[in-house]
């Protein structure tokens, strides 16, 4: 599925601020495969992110998903198969523009540029109605409002639609729920939960919390000095608690977890 | 009174583009494009010089063709080899002059003298009597209008605007905006050409400072524009480029006529209505920061 070989990449190289954000970092993930990471606060969570979307160009190493070499491939057109929802639920929508014609942005990943003239169709605002019911959130009947009336929940929800309006080949969330108030972040969470297992997307997720970490998917990677120290899957994370895996990590990492944003339970 | 209705109504179908144009790249694709001012006088100087070589229709897709090039030149250097936005405008403008020139084969201005125009040629179909020239310039602006609206609501439109609107989203959601900003700038500065092309037609000739200041007087009619219908969607946005333009053109040509003040001054007033409507919004927060701080100070009893 998702192969990724010794890339490293250094920030600002040869001047004070260098910083090697990710250091020879290998991972190879299966598909339908649903990865936590957890990691200190500059450990490269969110670069090793940006490293597979195409942000930027990695100094050293490969990534292939599904057997095709993304390495030099620009950001927009590894976005057609890969989703991404970012910490800030602003981010992922345009707030000028209606609900519809943002899910008629995504649904453009389907159709790969071809006919750039052709309009939104009854067949699509049907398909989008239909999804959107799926939210519980009414935001059906509210389809030529701009998105921009929307609240920060509903918008990361619709950002999560979509992402994965098009199942893309992999999700990457990156704290998604990490700036929504506790109730509307457990409803977002419950949704994304529900899609990828619907829809058996290959997905990797940063959270900050342990025990989530824990919980969801079915392996936990923790992160420190851009690379991978710890990967745990199977009866062993089954059994894991939160305490252990902290344990774990400062074996792996030499350092306790230094997160400011942790919650342990 | 009419006569002054009928010119304002002429040159503000005629001018209407420019306001339109700069919809699309500066509310659109939020982008200020100096481009314009050279741009116009290259869709004037293509034009009239087509026009004096005795082919007035052919012009006009020929003038919107240089439009294209123009825009592309200012979208290739702003997203291709980075030059900042404003600076990309301001350097094809500057490299414009020049070509502009060459067009009107090195003189400051061509005229027609009895050489055809679409608007002579409309003229003698006899359709709209005296109104002729309002009425052709009005078809011409309005069908570029309903085309540029009809096209924002295709998906490449919907690419235009969300790369105006939020470029994380555009660069994560597999939309190129390279190819985006380069296209919506080729189809403003197409647009601002084709309002050259006309009022080259319209007034017989093309003059290489015939555009100075035309990017500010577009702004000041869409803002006028969008003050009287707002500012809410792609449609709004069109027809208020058109009312805009015309309710300038009726206010030039009442100062023209009653010489209220002289004609010149109406520049300056210009820009200060465009630089008070862009600021409106920081001034009204500093006014009402202004305002508590009064209000706290006369709480604390002193």
């Amino acid at each position: 599925m998702l192969d990724i070989r010794s890339i490293s990449k250094t920030f600002n190289p040869g001047t004070v601020n260098a910083k090697k954000a990710l250091s020879g970092l290998s991972l190879h993930l299966d598909a339908g495969d649903f990865v936590t990471i957890i990691g200190s606060n500059g450990a490269g969570k969110s670069t090793l992110f940006n490293a597979i979307a195409g942000v930027f160009y990695v100094d050293e190493g490969t990534i292939l998903l599904d057997g095709q070499n993304l390495t030099f491939l620009p950001e927009y057109q590894r976005s057609r198969m890969i989703g991404r929802l970012f910490q800030d639920p602003l981010k992922g929508t345009a707030p000028g523009m209606t609900i519809e014609e943002n899910l008629a942005l995504a649904y453009l990943r389907s159709t790969k540029g071809s006919a750039p003239f052709a309009r939104i169709s009854k067949r699509d605002k049907a398909l989008f109605r239909e999804r959107l019911s799926l939210l519980h959130m009414g935001l059906e009947d509210r389809m030529k409002q701009p998105v921009g009336l929307l609240s920060g929940g509903q918008r990361q929800a619709l950002t999560l639609l979509m992402a994965t309006l098009v199942p893309p080949r992999l999700l990457l969330l990156d704290e998604h729920t990490a700036a929504l108030d506790p109730a509307t972040a457990e409803k977002v969470l419950e949704l994304t939960k529900t899609i990828v297992a619907k829809q058996k997307i290959t997905c990797l997720m940063i959270t900050h919390n342990m025990k989530q970490a824990l919980e969801l998917g079915n392996r936990t990677l923790m992160m420190a000095d851009g690379n991978i120290v710890l990967d745990v899957g199977g009866e062993e994370r089954k059994n894991m608690s939160v305490e252990q895996l902290l344990r774990r990590f400062k074996e792996g990492a030499g350092h306790e977890l230094d997160n400011d944003r942790i919650l342990l339970s | 009174m009419l006569y002054i209705l009928q010119t304002a109504l002429e040159l503000g179908f005629l001018y209407a583009l420019i306001p339109m144009a700069l919809f699309l790249s500066f509310r659109i694709l939020n982008i200020a494009d100096m481009t314009t001012d050279g741009c116009f006088v290259l869709g004037a100087a293509v034009s009239v010089t087509m026009a004096a070589s005795g082919h007035p229709f052919l012009a006009v897709p020929a003038a919107m063709f240089a439009g294209i090039c123009a825009g592309f030149v200012t979208a290739f250097l702003q997203t291709r080899l980075g030059v900042p936005s404003i600076l990309a405008g301001i350097v094809t403008n500057m490299g414009l002059y020049t070509i502009n020139l060459m067009v009107m084969d090195w003189s400051a201005n061509v005229s027609l003298l009895k050489d055809d125009t679409i608007f002579s040629l409309f003229r003698e179909t006899g359709i709209g009597g005296q109104w002729y020239e309002a009425l052709l310039a009005g078809f011409i602006t309005v069908l570029a209008g309903v085309l540029l609206v009809l096209f924002l609501g295709t998906r490449l439109g919907l690419s235009i605007r969300a790369t105006g609107d939020n470029i994380d989203m555009v660069r994560a959601s597999s939309i190129n905006p390279t190819f985006t900003i380069t296209v919506g700038l080729c189809i403003s500065n197409s647009l601002t050409a084709l309002s050259g092309a006309m009022v080259g037609q319209y007034q017989n000739t093309a003059d290489i400072n015939g555009g100075t200041g035309i990017v500010v007087i577009g702004l000041a009619c869409l803002i006028i524009g969008e003050t009287v219908l707002g500012r809410r969607s792609v449609l709004k946005g069109a027809v208020a480029a058109v009312v805009g333009s015309i309710i300038y053109r009726f206010i030039y040509a009442i100062v023209l006529y009653t010489k209220i003040m002289p004609v010149q001054g109406l520049r300056l007033a210009t820009a200060v209505i465009v630089a008070l409507a862009i600021a409106f919004p920081t001034i009204k927060n500093w006014a009402a920061f202004q305002k508590r701080k009064m209000a706290a100070r006369q709480k604390g009893g002193r």
